[in-house]
Order: C-alpha cells, then sequence, then structure tokens
C-alpha cells in the first residue's frame, strides 16, 4: 500500500471508530446530536495534553482520555433528559462551539497555535506508524464493533430501542429514560474520546479547527448516509464519505454544502440509510449473501 | 384498596382535561371509566402511569402513595398500561416488543413460560415473531401491546380505548380475553372506553366521566340498566 492510501485509510478508521460512536447515540437510543465533534475534539486534546505535558505514554493516557470525554457527554447528556428533540439539536451544536472557542482562546489548550509535538505511540519499544498505526486504529475499531454488536444484542440495547421508538410505553414498562439515554452519550462519547486519542497521536499536531461544527455534520452524514442504528452503516458511511474528498479534490471547497444536501437528500429518500431495512442496498446483499442481517 | 385515586386534577396549559375525579379499584376487579372522545379518560390512565402530571390529587397503589414517583417506578410497582393506539415499537419485531416487556424482570418471572402462555392466547403473535411491528393490522397491533403488559405478570392492568378502530367481532374478542384474564387470573383491569356497552357488559363497576368530571359511579349492571346512561352512552 502507498504511504497515501494508508493515510486515507487510518484517517477512515478512525472516523469509523468515532462515528460508531455517534451511532449509539443517535441511531441507537434516538437522540440527535450536532456536536459530536466536540468529544473528538476533547479526547484529542486530553491524550494531547497528557502526553506533551503529562508525559504519560499512550496506552497508560487512554483509559483517563476516554474516561475524560465520557464524563464530559455525560453532563453534556442531561439537556437531553429535558429537551425536545428539536432543542437538542441547538443544544449539541452550542457545546460544540463552546468547546471549539475553549481550544482557541484558552491558553492551557494552546490558543490558536493548537498542540504540536504529540509523540507517536509506542508498542513494546517499536513506534508505530504507518501501517503499523493503521493496524492499531483497525484493531480498535474491531473493539468498538464488537461492544456495538453486543449492545444491540444486550438488555441495554433493547432498552435504548424502546425508548428510541416510543418513549412513553418504554418508561411505562420499567425502562427507565434517564438511565438509558446518559448510558448512550457515555458509550457514544468515550468511543469518541478513543477515536480523538488515535487522531492526536496519528496527526501529532491538532489545532482547534479540527474538531468546528462542520466536522459534526460531516459525521452526522456518515451515520445517516451508512444507516442509523445498524451495526455497519457507520463504517460503511465512514469508509464513503472518508474516500469521497480524496477522489474529489478539486470540489474540496464545496464539501460541507455537498454533506449538507446529501443529509438532506437521505432523510427524503432514504431514511434508514444505505444499510438501513428495506434500503436498495440491503436487499442487494440480501439476495448475495443468506442471512446477512446487519 | 388495590388503586386509590383521589381528586385528580390535570391540565394542559389552560385546558382542564381532569377536575377533581376519585375512584378506586380492589384487588380482583374489573372496572371501567366510560365516556364520550375529549372525556379525559386517557388523561387519566395517563395520570396515574405518571406520563402527565397532576396539577393536584394523589394516587395510592397497594397502600403506598405513587403520586411523586417516575413512570418507570410506577412499572416497577406493578402496573401495566395497554395505551390507547397500542404504542407498539414499530420497528423492532413482535419477540423484540414482548422482550422489551419483560425488561428488568429476568429474575422474577419465567419468561419463556411467560411467551409460550401469551402465544396461546393470541396465537397470531407465534406466526409474526419475527416481524416488526409496523407490519401488522391494527388489531394484531392491540393484541401485541396487551401481551406486551402481560408479560410482566402485572398487578393492574389498565387498559385505554382498545375498541378503537378495531372491527366489531374482534373487539368482542379482545373484551372476551380481558374478562377471562380477569375472572380466570385473577387480574385487577380498569380499563377506559367510549365503547360503554362493550365495556360495562364485562365490568364489575363503572365510573362515566363527562368532560372531566364523574357524574355517575356504581355497579356495571345497574349502569346498564340506567335510562340516563342508556340514553346517552348506549343509544337507545
Ligand atoms: N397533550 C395534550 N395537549 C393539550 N390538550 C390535550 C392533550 N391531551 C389531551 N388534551 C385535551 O384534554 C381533553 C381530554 O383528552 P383525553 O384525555 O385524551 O380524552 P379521551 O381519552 O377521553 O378522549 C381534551 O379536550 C383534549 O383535547
Ligand atoms: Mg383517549
Amino acid at each position: 500500500m502507498s504511504a497515501y492510501l494508508i493515510t486515507i485509510a487510518t484517517l477512515i478508521a478512525i472516523y469509523a471508530i468515532v462515528v460508531c460512536g455517534l451511532n449509539v447515540i443517535v441511531g441507537f437510543a434516538g437522540q440527535i446530536s450536532l456536536g459530536h465533534a466536540a468529544f473528538f475534539g476533547i479526547g484529542a486534546y486530553s491524550a494531547a495534553l497528557l502526553a506533551t505535558k503529562g508525559g504519560l505514554s499512550f496506552w497508560t493516557a487512554l483509559p483517563c482520555v476516554i474516561a475524560v470525554s465520557a464524563f464530559i457527554g455525560l453532563l453534556l447528556g442531561l439537556p437531553s433528559l429535558r429537551v425536545k428533540a428539536d432543542f437538542l439539536a441547538i443544544t449539541t451544536i452550542g457545546i460544540n462551539f463552546i468547546v471549539e472557542a475553549l481550544f482557541l482562546y484558552v491558553p492551557f489548550f494552546g490558543g490558536a497555535l493548537g498542540i504540536g509535538g504529540i509523540p507517536r505511540v509506542m508498542f513494546f519499544g517499536i513506534k508505530l506508524k504507518g501501517l503499523a498505526f493503521f493496524y492499531l486504529c483497525l484493531f480498535f475499531l474491531v473493539v468498538v464493533i464488537l461492544i456495538c454488536w453486543w449492545f444491540r444484542r444486550s438488555w441495554a440495547g433493547l432498552a435504548c430501542f424502546a425508548l428510541r421508538e416510543e418513549e412513553s410505553a418504554a418508561a411505562s414498562m420499567g425502562i427507565s429514560p434517564v438511565r438509558f439515554k446518559l448510558l448512550a452519550f457515555v458509550i457514544g462519547t468515550g468511543m469518541a474520546g478513543l477515536g480523538g486519542a488515535l487522531y492526536a497521536h496519528y496527526i501529532r499536531f491538532i489545532a482547534a479547527t479540527d474538531f468546528a461544527f462542520p466536522v459534526s455534520i460531516l459525521f452526522l452524514s456518515m451515520v445517516v448516509l451508512g444507516g442509523m442504528g445498524t451495526l455497519w452503516g457507520p463504517v460503511l458511511g465512514a469508509l464513503i464519505l472518508g474516500a469521497l474528498p480524496e477522489i474529489f479534490r478539486p470540489l474540496v471547497d464545496y464539501r460541507f454544502l455537498f454533506y449538507m444536501v446529501l443529509l438532506l437528500i437521505m432523510i427524503r429518500f432514504q431514511p434508514g440509510g444505505l444499510l438501513g431495512e428495506r434500503s436498495a442496498v440491503r436487499r442487494v446483499l440480501a439476495s448475495i449473501i443468506p442471512g446477512a442481517h446487519q | 384498596m388495590l388503586l386509590d385515586a383521589h381528586e385528580l386534577h390535570i391540565s394542559y396549559g389552560d385546558i382542564r382535561a381532569v377536575n377533581g375525579v376519585s375512584f378506586d379499584l380492589q384487588e380482583g376487579e374489573l372496572v371501567s371509566i366510560i365516556g364520550a372522545n375529549g372525556a379525559g379518560k386517557s388523561s387519566i390512565l395517563n395520570g396515574i402511569m405518571g406520563i402527565v402530571p397532576l396539577r393536584k390529587g394523589s394516587i395510592h397503589f397497594d397502600t403506598d402513595e405513587i403520586t411523586s414517583l417516575a413512570t418507570h417506578q410506577r412499572a416497577k410497582a406493578g402496573i401495566r398500561m395497554v395505551p390507547e393506539r397500542a404504542r407498539v415499537f414499530p420497528r423492532l419485531t413482535v419477540y423484540e416488543n414482548l422482550m422489551a416487556g419483560a425488561y428488568g424482570l429476568r429474575k422474577r418471572i419465567k419468561i419463556a413460560k411467560q411467551i409460550a402462555w401469551l402465544h396461546d392466547l393470541f396465537p397470531i403473535l407465534k406466526e409474526r415473531n419475527n416481524q416488526p411491528a409496523n407490519t401488522l393490522s391494527g388489531g394484531e397491533q392491540q393484541q401485541l401491546s396487551i401481551a406486551r403488559a402481560l408479560i410482566s405478570e402485572p398487578k393492574l392492568l389498565l387498559v385505554d380505548e382498545v375498541s378503537m378502530g378495531l372491527m366489531p367481532k374482534l373487539v368482542d374478542q379482545v373484551f372476551e380475553v380481558l374478562k377471562q384474564l380477569n375472572r380466570d387470573h385473577g387480574l385487577s383491569i380498569l380499563v377506559v372506553e367510549q365503547n360503554a356497552m362493550a365495556s360495562l357488559k364485562i365490568s364489575h363497576r363503572a365510573y362515566v366521566l363527562e368532560t372531566g368530571t364523574c357524574v355517575h359511579e356504581g355497579r356495571a349492571s345497574e349502569l346498564l340498566e340506567d335510562p340516563k346512561v342508556k340514553e346517552v352512552y348506549l343509544g337507545h
């Protein structure tokens, strides 16, 4: 594989991890989030700070990074308990702008210069770069997919699905809306934090704009395109939208316009996403691979 | 007393949907609240379940006051509701809908045995086991909604207008099932209905609701004979 291809593949794997997390919030629990990039950023910034200022290795820092992202996700998930969907959309956009502004204007976070000099990930004394780092990302992607797979089959997953479909009916069978919405936010933002840590140690120089609002739109487009609430949808969405800009380089300036239009088209014509129930892709897949359910 | 609702008031903004309605239900009883469209029947059930807040009033269940509990806590206390228009989980399969009803009860009930019993009661659910619930007909969704509530072995079942939108034959069937559950299994049931005739026929007692206030109450057999009730609700 050429270095260029490896770079794209690595970024796609990282996006896929982050977007799987968004899928837990949006697809499994039915909570709209337009600020997921904030948690990607919180993961990246805490990994960068722990590595550069704290001198911790990627591996020792990782549990902290995930915990910090998930904890902030828990706090910011609290509005979802009170407000209706349209208001939650606005709230999460607000969170994204606030987090970006903090990264940009608080000197501790490196200000406009961002944070540089983030070390590479070490694994038994070897610096992971190129293909090796791609495999590391792939490993974490597999872990994340396994967690999602398990979650979909668990009681907690069923509780989330039931809340997504009919909240008051679910509550009237003993399912606590508070507990499961927050659980979804914790899992989803924890995954975003993991992706952020990988991103920071891969790019090795991060700045606030990497985690701006348009990035959240990109993530949401990936989920919607691939199929909200499916297992593989987020991966497919990350693959397609991660590869497209590379293929259409000249159009790069119009990319977010493209994502917005794509979002609207998908929601209008194929709301289940490419891998959603009864979608065209799903029908083709089902005819090729018998028993392809997820 | 299994359920004791005292002076319930429910408002939506300026709209006063329920104005000081009191009623009760003994263990093993089947009680109806009948009233026209908009009388406040659904509001009362939603108030008992904690889905809409009470402006005033108190609710006791099994001697405990539940007025300030959240919906899911009331469910855990043993109340289950068959909501208006069934409210099944549309994209979940029939089986998943039933399992959601058994959420958190894995240790307390034998889920497999319950499902087998429910399949006996509503054979169509067995046939449709792996179909998404939104592919079911209205009547089938009502049956699923009842089964989803029953799987938990509730102490009290609240039923909101199961007759709505069903063919007359199906209405009789569903009411027959409710009667059986009450008479043979001792299940306590509170039914709210616009279809006064069908629900009075299976009830022990009933309350008649008019625009948010209770205007009659009594034994169902007496209400069936009451000339005023006959005129307004039974179309004689
Ligand atoms: N969510 C709501 N918002 C505003 N008004 C409502 C709402 N739900 C019910 N109402 C009003 O409250 C009254 C009682 O409604 P409801 O309890 O649904 O009656 P029923 O179930 O007997 O038909 C009606 O006037 C209805 O318009
Ligand atoms: Mg009603």
